[in-house]
């Protein structure tokens, strides 16, 4: 098993959980351990209970794990709530002035900080945070130097004073507990490396840069906001038209608009915005203008629960829009996919000048990861497909046909301006010159044809995109089946599996349309005993669709609807029910209480 | 500005589409889309730097019947797609076209927020006060007590009032035509292209097939220009929203309103600095990479 290390903060909103957060991550990152951080919240600017998890080692750490080692509350409320959590050999560290823990569990170290004596009498309200910063790096054994580093940065803007006040009360929380708090028996090796920590929004803004978007436009909507706020600091840096619109029909129209200039053209949103894109989707794909959308799952239906996860806008996806035409989707199975797959995609949807859709979802937009800054790749392919930019013939091409029917389907795409390509594109069916079909001058010949020449696309798209493989070796007991943002946890779920004895490897799937159910069904014939499918959602979405496009039905399923994610030993546990025949629907319940 | 490759060989047919409109004979969209054709000509602009933006209905299919480049968009999004446009590609001309009830009804937030944001674009308003393409329903101009197929005892509602509407929404350039003024209408249109900015020109283009209380004669009774009165100010904003209350015996058209000091959208977004986003090359520099990744460690 890798060896990580996890803290959590937990307090009410307002009370400063994010800042003791970021600035573990900085640390840990800069000492080159990787790190994974979730943030369960409510949506609530103040009050309420805010808990962030940061799971950290020297290997990659992929899910914020199932055991917290240093609990950090800040409030009465947050230690009531956990403390049952905490196990033999973790520790809690809080303000002993005004926190009580009620019940105490054996093995658990507490560390009460006396807050007034140490920040002598002052009433800054985050000072408790600073001091218990102090503390932890100290039991931690990480020494007090990378702290004091971060401090200075973050504090520097504020003048020297502010800047020593803050580093004279960490030191006194680090050397408190050096001298009264027993350190950790394990402390964290620190490697050579240094990681950057992108949250997933983070990530697919910045997969945007890599992928050339020229145009990003939004309306507000959890949890995809990250991307927007990104995008729009950085609009003037990178050189992005960053627009927000008066509403998510806007967004999509906005963005096809620029798209069809030729601009590369993103926007973001979660399961309500989409729903208003749906007629846009459509147009994207008959006027066979690429556009990416990002769709953010958060909890639903209708407004749902905005800071809670789920992956239940999949069927959302596949049926957006009436009619029948090409489109591809895609979920992204870490953070660092979040980047890699924006180029990808926009390769696929301009070449088959079709709407692309990420499928995220809370836990990568917002969670965070530790990633080796050589692995984004800021230079990626680029194939933009066939795009007419210029003039041919000294402008006096005549008989071009934005719609002319090809054995690929694929049309040469002229952006306006260019001489000698004048055309109108059109929603309404048209014929290969963009004259339209829908009215007086329909003809089912036409029709058919046009039809088929955007659904041939579809070939080209699935020899454009790898079918999955399977992680581990096949003829296990046990394969999981899971889609993007599981990955991780599923990953570790597996190797918690393996090391107890029982065979288990992994098929995760990225590309969901095109899906390529046969090799999925080939893969299966082969891979282990029994096939589970593990999914962050009520009715089994991805289930459902695979059986819908393969006839495949699984031996089980493992799902969760509550709104947070898969723990490793939920997966291990609702297995092991399975195994012994109790069940073929887990449904694991969520211990910590946010 | 607009490359003009042959300047001067423009003739006006070079503006005539693939095909002939099939608008009902005598539908007021004929004239919206000669004025159109006959301003790009005069104004010498080459159709591959125009494009004509619409979303769905009769007055909709204006972008198939005009050679520029050309979008037939969703109902009512026309204006949302030509944003995306104008500041994809800054250097094309955008010229908007559509009906009463796709800007007005369905595309109502739109219209309201491109107006505010000073998008530089033309967007003419075939209004017809009726729904044509479905077959004669009630529009947000109809109105009130007007019959038709979705309100055959009469409109109860109040209509929308395009010209204060635009004038309170901040439209820059704010004019009234009908289809039957073609000359009047030319000049309307050739202020609004050249205007930088939102042009909005709102044009009574009778439906001849459904709409049988706002025809041809009864515009040609009550509209007056405002053209005619050289006292009337179209910097005067409040004197402006006055004369476009004027509903009855008298119709003012004419322009309403003109301002020219605030910057359009893309003049006041230094990111086009650079030149259209849509020319530009993709990817960015190594450097400007490793400043976006130190940010984050
Ligand atoms: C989302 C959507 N709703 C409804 C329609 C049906 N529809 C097409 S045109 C139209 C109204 C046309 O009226 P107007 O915009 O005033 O244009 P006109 O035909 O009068 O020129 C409607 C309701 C549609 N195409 N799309
Ligand atoms: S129905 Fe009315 S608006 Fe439509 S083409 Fe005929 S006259 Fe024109």
């Amino acid at each position: 098993m890798k060896r990580t290390f996890a803290v959590s903060i937990g307090g009410a909103a307002g009370q400063g959980v994010a800042t003791p957060g970021d600035i573990f991550a900085l640390i840990f990152a800069r000492r080159g351990l990787h790190l994974n951080a979730y943030n369960a919240y409510q949506s609530i600017i103040r009050g309420g209970h805010t808990f962030l998890t940061i799971r950290t080692g020297p290997e990659e750490v992929t899910n914020f794990g199932d055991r917290i080692d240093l609990l950090i509350p800040l409030n009465q409320d947050t230690i009531d709530r956990h403390l049952h959590l905490m196990r033999p050999g973790s520790a809690v560290i809080y303000n002993g002035d005004t926190i009580k823990p009620k019940d105490r569990t054996e093995g658990v170290q507490l560390c009460p900080l006396p807050v007034n004596e140490l920040s002598k009498g002052s009433r800054n309200k985050v000072e408790q945070n600073t001091l218990a910063l102090g503390a932890s790096l100290s039991m931690m054994g990480v020494g007090f130097q990378p702290l004091e580093e971060v401090l200075t940065q973050q504090f520097k803007r504020k003048g020297d004073a502010v800047v020593t006040q803050n580093v004279g009360i960490a030191r006194a929380g680090y050397d408190y507990a050096t001298a009264n708090f027993k350190p950790f028996a394990d402390p964290l090796p620190m490697t050579g490396n240094k990681y950057a920590v992108l949250s997933g929004n983070i990530a697919l803004a910045m997969g945007g840069v890599a992928a050339g978007v020229k145009f990003y436009c939004a309306y507000p909507m959890s949890p995809s906001t990250g991307v927007l706020h990104w995008m729009a600091g950085h609009a003037r840096k990178v050189g992005i038209m960053v627009r927000q619109v008066e509403d998510e029909i806007g967004v999509i129209n906005m963005a096809i608009g620029a798209a069809h200039t030729g601009a590369r053209a993103m926007c973001a949103t979660s399961g309500g915005g989409f729903a208003l894109m749906t007629e846009g989707l459509g147009m994207s794909a008959m006027i066979e203008t690429p556009v990416v959308v990002i769709d953010v799952q958060r909890a639903g239906p209708s407004t749902g629960v905005p800071t809670k996860t789920e992956q239940g806008d999949l069927w959302q996806m596949l049926g957006a829009g009436f009619g029948d035409f090409p489109r591809v989707i895609a979920a992204p199975t870490d953070i660092l996919d979040c980047f890699n797959l924006v180029p990808e995609i926009f390769n696929i949807a301009d070449r088959f000048q079709c709407p692309g859709i990420i499928l995220s979802d809370l836990l990568l937009s917002e969670g965070r990861s530790s990633i080796d800054p050589k692995e984004l790749a800021f230079n990626p392919k680029i194939d933009r497909g066939e795009l007419i930019t210029a003039a041919e013939n000294n402008g006096k091409t005549t008989g071009y046909k934005r719609y002319k029917i090809t054995e690929s389907g694929v049309s040469p795409r002229a952006i306006p301006g260019v001489p000698g390509h004048v055309h109108t594109v059109a929603t309404d069916e048209h014929d290969e010159d963009g004259v339209l079909i829908s009215d007086e001058f329909t003809n089912p010949h036409k029709r058919r044809a046009m039809m088929e020449k955007r659904q041939r696309k579809i070939g080209g798209i699935e020899r454009a995109v790898r079918p999955p493989e399977l992680m581990g070796e096949s003829g296990a007991a046990v394969t999981l089946i899971g889609w993007g943002s599981t990955k991780g946890v599923i990953g570790e779920a597996v190797e918690i599996l393996n090391s107890q004895g029982i065979r288990t490897n992994q098929l995760q799937i990225r590309w969901l349309v095109p899906l390529h159910g046969q090799a999925i069904v080939d893969i299966l014939k082969t891979s282990g005993k029994r096939a589970i499918i593990v999914e962050n959602n009520y009715s089994g979405q991805f289930a459902r669709y695979l059986r819908s496009e393969t006839g495949y039905v699984p031996d089980g399923h493992i799902r969760k609807y509550d709104g947070e994610p898969f723990m490793p030993h939920h997966i291990v546990d609702s297995v092991k029910e399975q195994l012994a025949g109790r069940t073929n629907l887990s449904v694991p319940m969520h211990e910590i209480m946010v | 500005m607009a490359t003009v490759l042959d300047p001067g060989k423009l003739t006006l047919t070079d503006f005539k589409g693939k095909v002939d409109p099939d608008w009902c004979p005598g539908c007021g969209d004929f004239g919206v889309l000669s004025s159109l054709q006959k301003v790009l000509f005069e104004l010498n602009i080459q159709p591959h730097d125009v494009i004509t933006i619409s979303g769905i209905g009769c007055s909709s299919n204006l972008p198939g019947f005009i050679n520029t480049y050309g979008m037939h968009t969703l109902h009512g999004r026309a204006l949302a797609v030509a944003t995306g446009v104008k500041m994809a590609n800054h250097k094309l001309h955008v010229v908007v076209t559509g009906g009463d009830g796709d800007g007005f009804g369905i595309g109502g937030n739109h219209f309201i927020h491109s107006m505010r944001r000073n998008v530089d674009l033309l967007y003419v308003a075939m209004d017809n006060q009726i729904y044509g393409l479905t077959t004669g329903q009630t529009s947000p101009t109809s109105q009130r007590g007007m019959k038709t197929k979705s309100m055959p005892f009469g409109n109860v509602e109040e209509p929308i009032n395009p010209i204060t509407l635009a004038l309170a929404a901040g439209a820059t350039f704010v004019a009234r035509g009908f289809s039957g003024e073609p000359k009047h209408l030319v000049e309307l249109m050739k202020q609004g292209l050249r205007h930088k900015g939102f042009a909005f020109i709102d044009v009574f283009s009778p439906c001849v097939t459904y709409n049988h209380d706002n025809t041809y004669p009864w515009f040609r009774e009550r509209v007056k220009k405002l053209e005619d009165d050289p006292s009337y100010d179209p910097s005067d904003w409040q004197g402006a929203m006055q004369k476009a209350l004027l509903w009855g015996d008298e119709i003012p058209i004419g322009k309403f309103f003109q301002r020219t000091d605030l910057p359009s959208l893309d003049q006041a977004e230094p990111v086009l600095e650079g030149g259209p986003m849509a020319l530009r090359p993709l990817g960015i520099s190594k450097e400007l990479a490793r400043d976006l990744v130190a940010e984050l460690m």
